[in-house]
């Protein structure tokens, strides 16, 4: 057996309260793509944190080619071959691709465009790394960006590549396109660790699975191993270990018959110009009180703005109705007071305020309502507490506190704390804009599982998400919209898979 | 998950707010602020006891000295509270001399007249909101250009200031000059009709209304429902639409309600101690407040701390530089140090935690 580049003993890192990593031991072998799954808070951004010398262990040892070595600094790490590329860029836009790639150098020196110029043709060569060295950072697709991050951790020696979540900002072509460049790294020799919430990408990228739960590493499965047993099987044993149990089969689900009530929501001909965007063209939907309708779609066909309309946040011209009353002239505030909701899907910038407590972010889209503030406008401070009690407990929100900022929390506890603020009181319509972006498959199921509690108590459901399989076992019915139109709507059903994609690539359903 | 949050989920440790901390962040930079102003002064071939010890009893022991620094303190309040105000909704006014002269010089052509035909009682109130009134009105071109076009405030603020100067000028000289006088000046309100003194002391009554508005913005913006909206605009303006607020007409609200207050701080300066105003006139106050606003992190309680300890170099600064012949700026120079001791002792103590997390 060959000699790992890297490999951890023992690695253990605690935290007031927390045991982050215990124990854990880890061997990156050159040549081959280890996958790392565990949930949020498992230990995983706390394994990598002292891999990169972000963060230093408490105990045990961190071996290069099998000299045990102290990684102080994320410089440190560079020179000893180890680079990290995380989920958000770390380029500076307003510089080109090629003086990016200079900046680790002194600054007295000027960049040598050439130099690296003919370094990304050998990339572009070797591994199909097509990126101009003459573009703004800025103007690059995220794909792109990540492409340069890992040009840039290969001109500096790396060779253990760790990828930090690099594909959950991805479209699904975008991470298939940063899989196979992944599988050339490997196959170059490179060791990488590869961290995803993604389960079906984690198994067609990765060689070697290592599963964390709760700070302890539980369980690692062999190339051999993978390769001898049915893709679903190994699915169900990653699961088994991530969760201690086997939730698998809970994640399937039938869609029940259509809703025999009239449509509570009913927009019709929505059209938006947006300015560089696709905007919305005689947009037209209804649902039912306990009805789901999901939009597939490819992110940026008018969701977004859809979703913005249908809350209040943009005006459009046509016309919305809500149990049979108008309120396009209404705002967010009005239509929240009347049961209409919207949980954004960009939960860190749109959804909470960053520095507030978490208590604060459960009421600031009730800011002076009743029971919070008083009739003249004074914030009852307990009340909100007790509110946010209530909330933690009752969606099973992780936090120290309910003073904490929330910018503190993972982002699936900060998906439960807006979960609860939209679902909480006389919620009637709820329009969900990918509700699991992001995050992890415990979060993920309980937030699917919330969804459809809510609807079935009775709560119109809106689902927007780019997830089919999502949508597939959400839905009742399904739109599928495409440059800002809904092309078709289908029933959900055995079906549906074939249709919704004969509608998104614009063949007309049979 | 990103570098940022790798301790997701975890109590992260933060030392509590000890005696240890209150030292290291808070008197350490000042003792440090103190005695590197000291080597300056020694430098200036100044005694530096002797200058310390000569503010202290001018602008403090001294009865004298400390009626004047609270008298002092009236008009910087009030430009506390009104950058607390804007500051906290994230909007930076730095407009405020401009608002602040504008207001002085329409109490300072109004209110000599007013005392003619109007009762004291009725003469003053009407006088602030002239002032108010005025501050709030040169604030609202940065306003509508800020909610409206998205114009970065900054920039429009400080034009709006040098223009606010200029005009504070040309009505002095143009408008509302004095006949009677020489020197281009307003009507001097008579003493006996400007704001009362506190009982048994020259400290000036605009004292009471520059504490009441401090702790008035204080109090809207931590317990109040439109205090919550400003700071929700104020620290995330994308989660503010998403919650339903109408960010340009909060702008609007913010700057005009700043605006104001600055304005007010011109007729505390005129009301309480000037009489008048004469042409060129500016004492520059919004430009020593902002450094203090932002020691105090936007608490108001701090802020009457810091204005009253800038009140004391202030004063007895200026005792100071006639009597010791140091610029009387130096108290600046004194302010400027602590600011940047105090901004290094803030990032070794963040670096501090860091390590220990």
């Amino acid at each position: 057996m060959t000699e790992p580049i890297l490999s951890v003993r023992g690695l253990t890192k605690r935290y007031p309260g927390v045991v982050a990593n215990d124990g854990v031991d880890l061997a990156l072998m050159g040549g081959e793509v280890h996958v790392l799954l565990g949930e949020n808070g498992a230990g995983k951004s706390t394994l990598i944190a002292m891999l990169t010398g972000l963060q230093q262990p408490d105990a045990g040892d961190i071996l290069v080619d099998g000299t045990p070595r102290v990684i102080a600094s994320p410089r440190e790490a560079l020179r000893l071959g180890i680079a990290c590329v995380y989920q958000t860029i770390m380029l500076s836009p307003t510089l080109t691709v090629a003086e990016n790639l200079a900046l680790g150098e002194p600054w007295w020196s000027r960049p040598d465009r050439a130099k690296i110029a003919a370094e990304l043709a050998a990339m572009r060569e070797d591994l199909d790394i097509a990126v101009d060295p003459d573009a703004l950072a800025g103007d690059l697709s995220l794909g792109q960006q990540q492409q340069v991050e890992i040009a840039r951790a290969l001109m500096r020696g790396g060779r253990v590549l760790i990828l930090d979540e690099a594909t959950s900002m991805l479209t699904p072509a975008g991470a298939d396109e940063l899989g196979a460049l992944i599988r050339r790294l490997a196959a170059r020799g490179l060791a990488i660790v590869f961290i995803s919430h993604k389960l079906n990408e984690a198994l067609a990228f990765g060689d070697r699975v290592s599963v964390l739960r709760l700070g302890r590493k539980v369980g690692e499965l062999t190339p051999d191993h993978i390769a001898a047993q049915p893709k679903e099987a190994t699915m169900a044993e990653i699961v088994g270990l991530m969760f201690g149990r086997d939730r698998a089969e809970a994640m399937a689900r039938t869609p029940r018959p259509a809703s025999a009530e009239p449509p509570i929501l009913q927009a019709t001909g929505l059209s938006l110009q947006v300015p560089g965007g696709v905007g919305l063209k005689d947009v037209s939907l209804e649902v039912a009180p306990g009805e789901v309708l999901g939009i597939a779609g490819i992110d940026g066909n008018g969701q977004r703005e859809l979703a913005e309309v249908l809350a209040g946040q943009r005006v459009a011209a046509g016309s919305i109705r809500l149990a049979g009353e108008a309120i396009d002239g209404l705002g967010v505030g009005a239509r929240r007071r009347k049961g209409l909701r919207y949980l954004t899907d960009d939960r860190h910038h749109e959804g909470t305020v960053g520095p507030f407590a978490v208590a604060e972010n459960f009421v600031t889209k009730d800011v002076g309502a009743s029971p919070f503030w008083s009739a003249a406008g004074l914030v009852d401070k307990s009340a909100i507490g007790a509110h946010a009690a209530r909330m933690v407990a009752d969606f099973d929100v992780r936090t120290p506190s309910v003073a904490t900022p929330i910018g503190r929390l993972s982002g699936g506890n900060m998906q439960k704390v807006i979960l609860a603020r939209e679902l909480t009181g006389e919620a009637k319509v709820v329009i969900y804009a990918k509700p699991t972006y992001g995050l992890d498959v415990a979060n993920t199921e309980a937030t699917r599982a919330r969804i459809l509690a809510a609807a079935e108590a009775g709560v119109a459901t809106v689902l927007i998400s780019t997830d089919l399989d999502e949508i597939l076992a959400l839905s009742d019915r399904i739109a599928v919209m495409s440059a800002g139109r809904i092309v078709g709507t289908v029933p959900n059903g055995p079906d549906a898979r074939a249709a919704v994609a004969d509608l998104m690539v614009g063949r007309v359903a049979a | 998950m990103s570098a940022t949050d790798q301790t997701l989920d975890t109590p992260r440790s933060r030392p509590p707010f000890g005696l240890t901390r209150l030292v290291l962040t808070t008197l350490a930079p000042i003792v440090a602020a103190l005695l590197l102003s000291a080597l300056v002064l020694a430098l200036l071939s100044v005694d530096p006891v002797a200058y310390y010890a000569y503010v202290l009893r001018r602008g403090l022991t001294s009865w004298l000295g400390l009626q004047a620094t609270l008298t002092r303190m009236a008009p910087l309040l009030c430009l506390a509270a009104s950058l607390i105000m804007a500051f906290r909704a994230g909007l930076w006014n730095l407009g405020i001399d401009g608002q602040f002269l504008l207001g002085a010089v329409l109490v300072g052509a109004t209110a000599q007249p007013l005392s003619t035909v109007l009762p004291q009682a009725a003469m003053l109130p009407l006088c602030i909101l002239v002032a108010a009134a005025a501050g709030a009105l040169w604030a609202l071109v940065p306003a509508l250009l800020k909610a409206y076009e998205g114009v970065n405030e900054i920039i429009t603020t400080l034009m709006m200031t040098f223009l606010g100067i200029s005009l504070a000028n040309v009505l002095v000289k143009l408008l509302f000059l004095d006949p009677a006088t020489t020197v281009p000046q307003t009507r001097t309100l008579p003493v006996a009709d400007r704001l009362p003194t506190l009982p048994e002391s020259t400290i000036s009554s605009g004292l009471l209304i520059g504490v009441v508005a401090v702790l008035a913005v204080h109090f809207v913006m931590t317990r109040t429902a439109f205090g919550m909206r400003l700071r929700i605009v104020g620290t995330n303006p994308r989660a503010a639409v998403h919650a339903g607020l109408s960010v340009p007409a909060l702008t609007i609200a913010v700057f005009c309600l700043s605006g104001a207050l600055a304005g007010i701080a011109g007729a505390v300066e005129v009301l309480g101690v000037q009489g008048n105003v004469r042409a060129d006139w500016n004492p520059a106050y919004g430009l020593a407040v902002i450094p203090l606003v932002f020691l105090a992190r936007f608490n108001g309680v701090a802020a009457i701390v810091f204005v009253f300890a800038f009140s004391i170099l202030s004063i007895g600064g200026e005792s100071a530089a006639r009597r010791l012949g140091v610029p009387h700026f130096f108290t600046l120079v004194v302010v400027s140090i602590l600011l940047i001791a105090l901004a290094l002792a803030e990032y070794v103590d963040h670096r501090r935690r860091q390590r220990t997390t």
